[in-house]
């Protein structure tokens, strides 16, 4: 077939939008020829930045494929604008979206307050009752489910959300509900709750199902501009959208689950460093993004990302669906440095942002951040700054800041605080570091930091310090790894059933044949997302307790999809269960019964694997063209000559010691006194101890 | 000069052994939460970690997710320990004790407490410990909420603290006692695990700290952490005005006589020091509402903790604080007079310290939470025969405050406990939530009013029907509001009996009701208390919140003085008029 050999032969495109700037991969497969770009992100009409960095690339009708890593929902979320929406739900629970699980905000403090995102005028409820087993107490009145569609649409409603109570355990009332919405419904926003997560627990289930209809109308109608521009510029290949989980999904499916792009951005990058770290030779890889207010950070263990399988956006708006799973703490680039009213410095989660951003960027702000520290100590060049808006940074207005807001109330010189500041901020990312490894049983000194995004290679030396850990790997491209992400991730489906079951008393007939429902349905999602694998794998894990706990933990169940069963035996998970108990708390409770709660399907489409040697640096490269005008930088307490290199130009076995700085346009790589840096085949730098 | 220029300790170094040793007291918690058995510590998180000092207990660090109420009652426990060793002698490197002693160290019966002293070069350093909440430890009642006791024999068993662990070795004999007094020994005997895990993790992080750093530093930074907190706090009361602020709330009932409980505190400000007098408080009563002295000290931190919020967690911000609590009340009794009914007690404490406080400093003024737990248990048999109990607390509104409106449906200030969902209920035990909702006209009307309360009502689907126990509060006084704001609406308990709906004649309280299979309790929850006077409340608000069915068009009539029609449309001039005509 011409189209599809078209779609495996042409080239890719990665597009990975920020809140700053739109990242762009190119790559043929077929020349091995690659290509990136950064241009900067069109706030509120995302489309044109998208477009812009296309043509900058190429003519577009010539690309085969574009996968896109979007933050168009993940900022609707953010900042609550998503559509009207309207609940319709089971008679005695409208409230349950407003109620959450009897929450607040913060520890210590009672203050503040929490809007759900339907109003109680827009959540009606109709009588129906199904029971905890599944059995209907009370069929639906479908009367009442069409009058309340007609009163939702009449205030205004673009999308609804059909709730009913334990729809996990039996779903007929639901969707005979839906289905009757639909009928009168003028637009395809009308979603079930069993159609997103049949789930045990209203709260989450509802929340999610909600935040879907929330985002449906926005994430819907940005998809449909960017296909039109597409399609006018004569795009005739497949384009596809990265999910929270790492996988790779249609825009068909984006539209129906706009909720599964809640973290699509961060995923890309972290499924870019789990392939870069692997090629390296590095299975154990802890990823650090350093954004401006942020740092994320995402373990990789065994090669293998952790999928978390619920996050909360915000107080009360909790999404449960499966998603890599990325901490977040306040600690950034435009981070603000204050010492408190006991005479601490702190360092954020306070930011400028991008706007007007730190100090040195000359926008208005007078308060200093850690790029000013940076900037005030040598470590990043002031006269040219990453990103290329700005011609050249303002160390003195930095340096007057930190001595005003830090210097001075601490008793300490300019510089001194400087450091000070960047500390402070290193132990944060550290604190941040230990918790997503050392709280999971993981041994941090097995592990190298992969730092991406603007600014992580500035501090990624000094947490190998602080940490314990082994190394820091920085990518070849670190301020465009997510776009590397979207061209090289899997394409994925994920099915979630709550099962309730314990193993003695598992029918492993029935257990079977729904594992391959499930299994089934998964994999012809996946089928039908017309982009190019080589296999398709089904994964399943059973979310497993004793009877009694709360907590359930993850079990891989070694078995799969093979024609009309899964061979999938009580006796297979018991052991399976007892195997990742005993890992996990290191002791097993005899004798306790064991129950089944949630089963998780996976299929995924295995994309044909992504040359990365592609990336290493080509013939010409050389110290010599390399090297650049050596500079004064701060480190430990006094000025260091520092070298200082042009980092694209280094060839591959180079080995610089500390202390260096490596530029390159998008990121700046610090490599502290003791530390060495070393450039792999790939191109990457290894950041290890100086022998 | 800072604190750290003294000790010669440089800022940076003290922020960061600051994250570095609230971290490990994180990470105790985060142990104990996955490996428990039981969910009133692994969902609810009713436990808490942290490191005391080595002569006086006093709390040095903190975790960041430890239950509030804990946070403010170990350093007793840690001192009962220390009062032990004086006594006795004996201390010797890998023991590790183990207490429940409500009087010595706070709460009550099913909190135990692990305390464990860490040596360094033959020196004791510091102490660790652990408390979690155990699901059962004798008594009359399962699970330990007795309304009805009137000595601490009916509420379970009580261990001073004894060595389970001496130099390393476990004391197996302690473990059978253990064993042989709960209804549930093997839940109790994993969540003891789940805390030694937690003891043992905190050990290995903090001798590995301590090797980094060297003890000298780490000592010095523990002391600039504490006289920086005693700073902080020092001057935060310094910027509240001298005086006198008093302020009394009251409880129903003691659960087995009917007379009403009063909690009165007499705040005095003076300079940079604060006193907390209860001496005013009603005497020892004679069911379990009673708390013991240390308790009352952990909530009074509790809430001072809700309100100063920057003043980090360690004994320095006590330190500018005196007690006077004397045992003529019910907020200092000694055994064996029932505690079970504390966390009723505690949370009038709290709230009695947030009402004196809003005197003191009325811009900063915060409303009354809700104030109950409603502590409901339906037990009975399942179709099949087997027993269960249904046992959970509820939520309601927090207070209106000078920011805003107060949360709907939020849990109590001495947890961050979630409630389990509906489903899961559901599916764990035999009955069906027909109300699972907000409860209009529950907060109390305001400039920014309360949070709504909630409505829960539940049948029971049990053939043989269930047994209904209530320990809850609020049925007779309502949360108050502060600077002009209004109360909130009583706590109401209704179940469906032959001859109609019942109330509790103890209000709020009650043991061994039977309810009939397909019969329904009703609870209905306060809301918090409103901040302002309602008549300033912006119309447009109190029309939007009857278009949500918040507030009733009468409430927003009688309370708010604004005149708005069912669906929420305001008629401003009918409401002008009626405003002017109302001053």
């Amino acid at each position: 077939m011409s189209v599809h050999d078209h779609k495996k032969a042409g080239p890719m495109i990665g597009v990975d939008v920020g809140g700053t700037f739109t990242d762009l991969f190119f790559f043929d497969a077929q020349t091995g020829r690659f290509q990136t770009a950064k241009v900067p992100s069109n706030r509120g009409n995302e489309a044109v930045g998208f477009v812009e960095g296309l043509q900058t690339l190429g003519p577009i009708a010539s690309f085969s494929s574009i996968i896109h890593g979007t933050t168009v929902g993940t900022n609707a979320l953010l900042e609550r604008k998503g559509a009207r929406i309207g609940v319709i739900t089971t008679r005695g629970f409208r409230d349950v979206l407003e109620m959450r699980r009897r929450d607040r905000p913060k520890t210590w403090g009672l203050w503040g307050d929490f809007t759900p995102i339907a109003d109680r005028d827009l959540r009606l409820e109709v009588s129906e009752r199904v029971l905890a087993d599944g059995s209907i107490h009370q069929p639906v009145d479908l009367a009442q489910v069409r009058d309340a569609a007609r009163e939702l649409l009449s205030k205004g409603a673009e999308a609804v959300a059909v709730i009913f109570i334990n729809a996990y355990a039996n779903a007929d009332n639901e969707l005979a509900a839906v289905e009757a919405v639909r009928a009168l419904w003028p637009n395809d926003n009308v979603i079930a709750s069993s159609e997103i997560l049949p789930e045990i627990r209203e709260f989450e289930r509802a929340s999610t199902t909600a935040l879907n209809a929330y985002l449906q109308p926005v994430v819907g109608s940005y998809l449909a501009r960017l296909q039109s521009a597409l399609d006018q510029d004569g795009f005739g290949g497949s384009f596809h959208i990265v999910q929270s989980n790492g996988g790779v999904m249609s825009t068909a499916t984006a539209r129906r689950l706009p909720i599964r792009t809640a973290l699509s951005g961060p995923a890309a990058g972290v499924i870019a460093a789990g392939a870069i770290a692997k090629a390296a030779g590095f299975d154990n890889v802890i990823t650090g993004d350093l954004g401006g207010t942020s740092f994320d950070v995402s373990l990789i263990a065994g090669g293998r990302s952790v999928l978390a399988a619920q996050t909360t956006i915000d107080f009360g708006l909790v999404i449960r669906t499966p998603m890599i799973e990325i901490s977040t703490i306040g600690a950034g680039g435009g981070s603000i440095a204050h010492v408190d009213k006991g005479g601490m410095l702190q360092v954020g989660p306070e930011s400028a942002g991008s706007v007007p951003g730190p100090v040195c960027y000359g926008q208005g702000n007078d308060r200093p951040t850690l790029t000013d520290a940076n900037v005030v100590l040598g470590r990043i060049n002031a006269a040219r700054p990453i990103g290329g808006k700005l011609a050249s940074l303002d160390v003195e207005a930095a340096k007057r800041a930190i001595a005003r807001h830090v210097a001075d109330p601490l008793s300490i010189d300019v510089m001194a605080a400087a450091e000070a500041i960047v500390r402070v901020a290193n132990a944060r990312m550290a604190g941040a570091i230990r918790l997503v490894s050392i709280e999971r049983g993981h041994d941090p000194t097995r592990f190298t930091i992969m730092p991406f995004g603007g600014g992580g290679a500035l501090h990624a030396g000094a947490l190998v310090h602080e940490v314990g850990l082994s190394s820091a790997l920085v990518p070849r491209f670190p301020g465009i790894t997510s776009a590397l992400g979207c061209v090289i991730a899997d394409l994925r489906h994920d099915e979630v059933q709550t099962v309730n079951a314990v193993v003695d008393e598992l029918d492993e007939a029935a257990f079977d044949a729904l594992m391959v429902r499930l299994g089934r349905k998964a994999t012809a999602v996946v089928e039908q997302a017309g982009i190019e694998v080589e296999a398709i794998d089904v994964v399943y894990e059973l979310d497993m307790h004793y009877l009694g706990q709360t907590h359930t933990i993850s079990v891989p169940l070694p078995v799969t999809l093979q024609g009309a069963s899964t061979s999938v035996t009580a006796a297979l998970v018991r052991e399976a269960f007892e195997q990742a108990y005993q890992t996990s708390f290191s002791r097993l409770l005899p004798g306790l019964a064991i129950r089944i709660v949630t089963l998780r399907t996976a299929a995924i489409g295995r994309r044909p694997a992504f040359d990365l040697a592609s990336l290493a640096p080509r013939d010409g490269a050389s110290l010599e063209n390399a090297r650049r005008e050596p500079r004064q930088v701060w480190f430990d307490g006094a000025w260091h000559e520092t070298t200082v290199w042009s980092r694209l130009d280094l060839p591959v076995g180079t080995v610089i010691k500390g202390p260096a700085i490596l530029e390159q346009a998008d990121a700046t790589t610090v490599v502290d006194p003791h530390l060495s840096a070393r450039v792999d085949s790939f191109g990457n730098v290894v950041i290890e101890r100086t022998a | 000069m800072s604190a750290a220029a003294k000790t010669g300790l440089d800022p940076v170094t003290l922020a960061v052994l600051k994250g570095r040793l609230e971290q490990i007291a994180d990470e105790m918690d985060a142990t104990l939460y996955r490996s428990a058995f039981n969910p009133i510590i692994a969902e609810a998180r009713d436990a808490c970690h942290g490191l005391y000092h080595a002569q006086t207990g006093a709390t040095l660090v903190q975790g960041t997710t430890g239950l509030p109420i804990f946070v403010g009652a170990m350093a007793f426990a840690v001192k009962a320990v220390i009062d032990k060793v004086a006594r006795e002698g004996g201390l010797q490197e890998g023991d590790t004790f183990l207490f429940n002693d409500p009087y010595e160290g706070g709460t009550h019966l099913n909190d135990f407490r692990l305390v464990r002293p860490i040596f360094r070069q033959g020196r004791l350093f510091c102490w660790l410990a652990s408390v979690g909440h155990w699901l059962d430890i004798g008594g009359n009642v399962p699970g330990g909420f007795n309304a009805r006791a009137t000595e601490s024999f009916q509420e379970g068993v009580r261990f001073p603290p004894v060595k389970l662990i001496s130099a390393g070795r476990m004391n197996e004999d302690i473990l059978a006692i253990l064993a042989a007094n709960s209804r549930v020994p093997q839940s109790n005997f994993g969540d003891l695990n789940g805390q030694l895990n937690a003891l043992d993790l905190g050990e290995k992080r903090l001798r590995g700290l301590l090797d980094d750093y060297s003890d000298e530093t780490v000592t010095a930074a523990l002391d600039v952490l504490t006289a920086r907190a005693e700073a902080m706090m020092r001057e935060t009361i310094k910027a509240l005005p001298d005086g006198d602020y008093t302020f009394e709330d009251y409880l129903d009932n003691d659960g087995v006589t009917d007379d009403r409980l009063t909690i009165a505190l007499t705040l005095t400000i003076k300079g940079d020091g604060m006193v907390l007098d209860f001496s005013a408080s009603s005497k020892p009563c004679a069911g379990p509402l009673n708390i013991a002295y240390s308790t009352a000290v952990a909530c009074c931190y509790v809430a001072l903790k809700h309100v100063f919020t920057d003043v980090p967690a360690n004994a320095g911000c006590l330190a500018p604080i005196r007690f006077v609590i004397p045992d003529t009340t019910l907020l200092a009794v000694s055994a064996p007079k029932p505690v079970g009914g504390y966390t009723e007690t505690i949370l009038r404490v709290i709230g009695t310290v947030f009402g004196a406080l809003a005197k003191a400093m009325p811009d900063q003024a915060m409303a009354a939470p809700f104030g109950t737990i409603n502590a409901l248990s339906l037990a009975g048999h399942r179709a099949n025969g087997q027993r269960y109990v249904m046992f959970s607390f509820f939520g309601g509104g927090l207070g209106g405050n000078p920011e805003t409106d107060g949360l709907s449906h939020g849990n109590n200030p001495i947890s961050m406990a979630t409630i389990p969902p509906a489903e899961i209920l559901e599916a764990s035990y035999p009955v069906m939530f027909t109300q699972w909702a907000l409860r209009p006209d529950s907060a109390g009307a305001g400039t920014h009013r309360g949070g709504l309360g909630a409505i829960y009502e539940i049948e029971t689907l049990s053939p043989d029907g269930s047994d209904v126990f209530l320990l809850g509060e609020r049925g007779r006084f309502a949360p108050f509001g502060v600077n002009g704001g209004q109360a909130a609406a009583l706590n109401r308990f209704t179940w469906q009996s032959e001859t109609g709906d019942q109330t509790p004649p103890l209000a709020s309280k009650i043991t061994d009701v039977k309810l009939a299979h397909g019969r329904h309790v009703r609870l209905e929850t306060p809301g918090g208390g409103g901040w302002g006077k309602a008549g300033e409340r912006d119309p447009a608000l109190v029309a939007r919140d009857v278009r949500l069915g918040y507030v009733s068009t009468a409430c927003a009539l009688r309370d708010y003085e604004v005149v708005v029609s069912p669906d929420g449309v305001l008629d401003a001039q009918a409401t002008k008029s009626l405003r002017e005509g109302a001053r």
